[in-house]
């Protein structure tokens, strides 16, 4: 399936990282690819997106403006893109940070309390992880497999001791039930 | 005893320099500083922009015609392309401390393996005897018709000093040509500077004082007596740095 | 070809580089470009190249063309505010007859302008990057995989026409990643027997010149390159045509924006439109023959571009009022979007307003 996906929050969240495994099971898949962050002052600690395309043919226009599937980590973020999600899509947010009540009925909404869920479990840092877990669940844009192979990818060599924490946030979020 | 000979440092290109003008006799310095050195088959030189731009006709070394002040930019990219050659700039004192001292400075302090033989004659040349960023307090020029008035044009530079100062500078001699003791000081202060690249020991600097008798409206002796009278006094001859032994890194 | 890597514009602009032979890269800091210079830093020490990092981007061009006097591959890359800056450097490469590859990560301007994607150099390229008559092969990539191809071609071109090549890219290409697979690395260059390698005392001084005091002289050499201008405009176009066979409309679009106008054209098609993408790839040379060829059977022309519009006067040139030429673009950072595109190309199907 085409993936059209954009992902938002604070910097330091992980939002980048979060999209370019997205990205990297596109590549798996040996599919067009296109990851696009946000760049700018806002780096230093403001919000962050990056727009992340997955498709059969090749990829227009790399900003995602209408996202079919939005994953949103902070409230700025929501009030920014909740109005954007195309008709049909799906918005995942983390109800640890965003307390809202989405008015939107044309969208699927799922609530996960990523970050609350990240620190219960020892896995600090990793709220975007399970966030994507949880997208994988409810929009199996890809397979588990893949998934978590496209993880390994993107954990350099020197830091393959993360791969263990990231794989169980990953089944974490997966598992989760909204 | 040995008869005097042109150097093959030097084309049969006759120069358009001016009676009395100095440009010569550093020009015959530095070919035949290369010449003996054994190094003309692998220098290549730099010519600025200024009465020196035509350098590239007279010397019988491969040469880069370099945009106004950028000779040290570019001498520093053809070194690092091939730092087998021996690489050499040849600069005014507009090209080298006024529009190109960012380059000068910033080559110097990275200790980059190239000599600059700097031309100070306290004067734009070419353009017709305009201030330089080494006009003397009170010299009359073209933009200075009322003598240079410090408190509005500022001050000179005494380049020598203040290069002087950078670690990666391993020599910096300041000489004149006025007459024959100070011409054979001057060869041999080039030479040196060569040696220094040729051992690479990092940067190497040689000013020379030079007269521009038509700028400064003087016949050419009156011109010699007036650098050494004026010109010396504010730019005093002598070694500024000398890290020739152990090299800047 | 073969292993496929995802990486951003940027950082692929400097691998591709080093593959096809450049190891001396000169540059300054400035936004949105800097991954270039950090990825040579990174990687040119340990393969005996140079990365320098320079003292002003004046310094960095000047570096370019002592490096390429001296006869080895050698380029630079800024962001629209630092090639200002450079165009001095140019128009004396330019003069000298050297090749080298600059590379201009375009963002907003005029002045500091903003850090956001633009086209607003286009002119600055195409016309006027320096004093002087000349012109610099300017190319300009939709994806990060063609920044990649092109990159070979850019320093094989200034090579054999002797001249400087320019890479527009914008800030979006920067810094998006997108799958590339590399082409093998080059090793052997062709012969440079202008070069100032040293003359070894077997052969006259090279001398690497733009100056000519003589207008009779200065003429004949600037005639003279005019004279390869001419080979090149007849040789080196490059062009993609996309659904241009049964267009009604066309959209003439580079770089980034021609990714939008894609997205935009497939829209319209699926409305029943027949819109069609002219995406130039050489921006100089221009293709003004498949323009032209087009504006014979097509009822009218949109141009879209990230400025105020600069390309739509080489598109209008070419098209010499064959059909009617329209505009839209966005600037200051602003990318269009393909519903805005859409927008315009309905307008001129008569459609929506």
């Amino acid at each position: 399936m085409a993936v059209h996906m954009l992902i938002a929050g604070f910097g330091g969240q992980g939002v980048l990282f979060a999209g370019k495994i997205v990205a990297y099971t596109g590549m798996i898949e040996e599919k067009q690819v296109s990851w696009l962050p946000s760049y700018g002052p806002e780096m230093r600690g403001g919000t962050a997106n990056c727009s992340v395309c997955i498709d059969e043919k090749p990829i227009g226009c790399p900003i995602v403006l209408e996202p079919q599937t939005l994953i949103v980590m902070n409230r700025p973020s929501y009030d920014k893109f909740v109005d954007a999600v195309a008709p049909g899509g799906i918005m995942i947010y983390d109800s640890t940070l965003i307390d809202a009540e989405c008015s939107r009925t044309d969208i699927t909404v799922a609530a996960v309390p990523a970050t609350k869920m990240a620190n219960d479990n020892g896995l600090h840092g990793l709220s975007n992880i399970i966030m994507l877990g949880q997208t994988l669940k409810q929009t199996q844009f890809c397979s588990l497999d893949v998934l978590k192979e496209a993880m390994k990818k993107c954990i350099p060599p020197r830091k393959q001791h993360l791969l263990e924490p990231n794989l169980k946030a990953l089944q974490l979020g997966y598992e989760y039930s909204c | 005893m040995a008869s005097f000979h042109k150097t093959k440092g030097l084309t049969d290109a006759i120069f358009h320099y001016c009676p009395g003008c100095t440009h010569g006799i550093v020009h015959r310095l530095v070919a035949e500083s290369m010449e003996e050195l054994g190094i003309l088959g692998k220098t290549v030189g730099i010519a600025p922009v200024g009465c020196a731009v035509m350098a590239y006709d007279y010397f019988n070394c491969d040469m880069i015609e370099a945009p106004h002040g950028r000779a040290p930019a570019v001498a520093t990219g053809a070194k690092r392309a091939n730092p087998d050659n021996i690489v050499f700039t040849y600069q005014g004192d507009g090209d080298l401390a006024a529009i190109g001292t960012a380059e000068t400075v910033h080559a110097a302090t990275r200790g980059e393996n190239i000599t600059i033989i700097f031309i100070n004659n306290a004067i734009y040349g070419m353009t017709g005897g305009q201030m330089a960023p080494t006009t003397l307090p009170g010299q009359i020029t073209q933009t200075t018709p009322y003598g240079r008035d410090v408190t509005r044009a500022g001050y000179p530079i005494r380049m020598c000093e203040m290069l002087s100062t950078l670690d990666g500078v391993a020599y910096a001699e300041r000489v004149t040509v006025t007459d024959v003791p100070n011409v054979r000081n001057a060869k041999k202060a080039i030479k040196k500077a060569f040696q220094t690249q040729i051992d690479k020991k990092g940067f190497s600097i040689v000013e020379v004082l030079s007269s521009c008798p038509t700028n400064w409206g003087l016949e050419p002796v009156e011109a010699l007596k007036w650098l050494k009278e004026n010109m010396i006094p504010y730019y005093p001859l002598g070694c500024y740095q000398d890290r020739t032994e152990k090299g800047v890194f | 070809m073969g292993q496929k890597f995802l990486m951003k514009g940027n950082e692929a602009i400097a691998e591709a580089a080093i593959r096809n032979g450049c190891i001396h890269f000169f540059g300054y800091p400035i936004t949105p470009q800097t991954e270039v210079s950090a990825y040579m830093s990174k990687v040119l020490p340990k393969i005996g190249g140079t990365f320098l990092q320079a003292e002003s981007e004046i310094a960095a061009i000047n570096m370019v063309l002592g490096a390429s006097s001296c006869g080895v591959r050698a380029m630079t890359s800024s962001s629209s505010p630092g090639i200002s800056l450079k165009s001095e450097g140019v128009s004396y490469i330019a003069g000298s007859d050297l090749p080298c590859v600059i590379l201009n990560v375009m963002r907003g301007g005029p002045g500091l302008g903003g850090i956001q994607p633009s086209q607003s150099d286009y002119w600055q390229a195409t016309k006027a990057l320096g004093h002087g008559d000349f012109q610099l092969l300017v190319f300009a990539p939709a994806t990060v995989q063609e920044i990649v191809n092109l990159m070979g071609t850019a320093f094989d071109l200034a090579e054999k026409y002797r001249m400087p090549a320019l890479i527009l890219a914008d800030g979006m290409l920067g810094q998006m990643m997108e799958p590339v697979e590399f082409p093998e690395k080059k090793t052997e260059l062709p012969a440079r027997p202008w070069a100032t390698t040293g003359t070894k005392e077997k052969r006259k001084p090279n001398i690497i010149n733009s100056l000519y005091l003589k207008p009779d002289e200065l003429e004949r050499t600037v005639v003279e390159r005019f004279e390869r201008y001419d080979v090149i405009k007849e040789n080196e176009v490059r062009v993609e045509e996309y659904l241009t066979e049964d267009a009604e409309y066309i959209v003439v679009a580079y770089g980034a924006t021609a990714r939008v106008v894609r997205s935009a054209v497939e829209s319209a098609r699926a409305q029943g439109i027949k819109a069609g993408l002219i995406r130039p790839i050489t921006l100089w040379p221009f293709p003004e023959k498949t323009i032209a060829n087009a504006a014979k059977r097509v009822k009218s022309m949109l141009t879209v571009e990230m400025s105020m519009g600069q390309m739509v006067e080489d598109v209008r040139l070419a098209v010499n009022g064959m059909c009617g030429v329209s505009f839209f673009g966005r600037t200051g950072g602003i990318v269009p979007t393909p519903a805005e595109v859409l927008h315009e190309i309905c307008k001129l199907a008569g459609g929506a307003e």
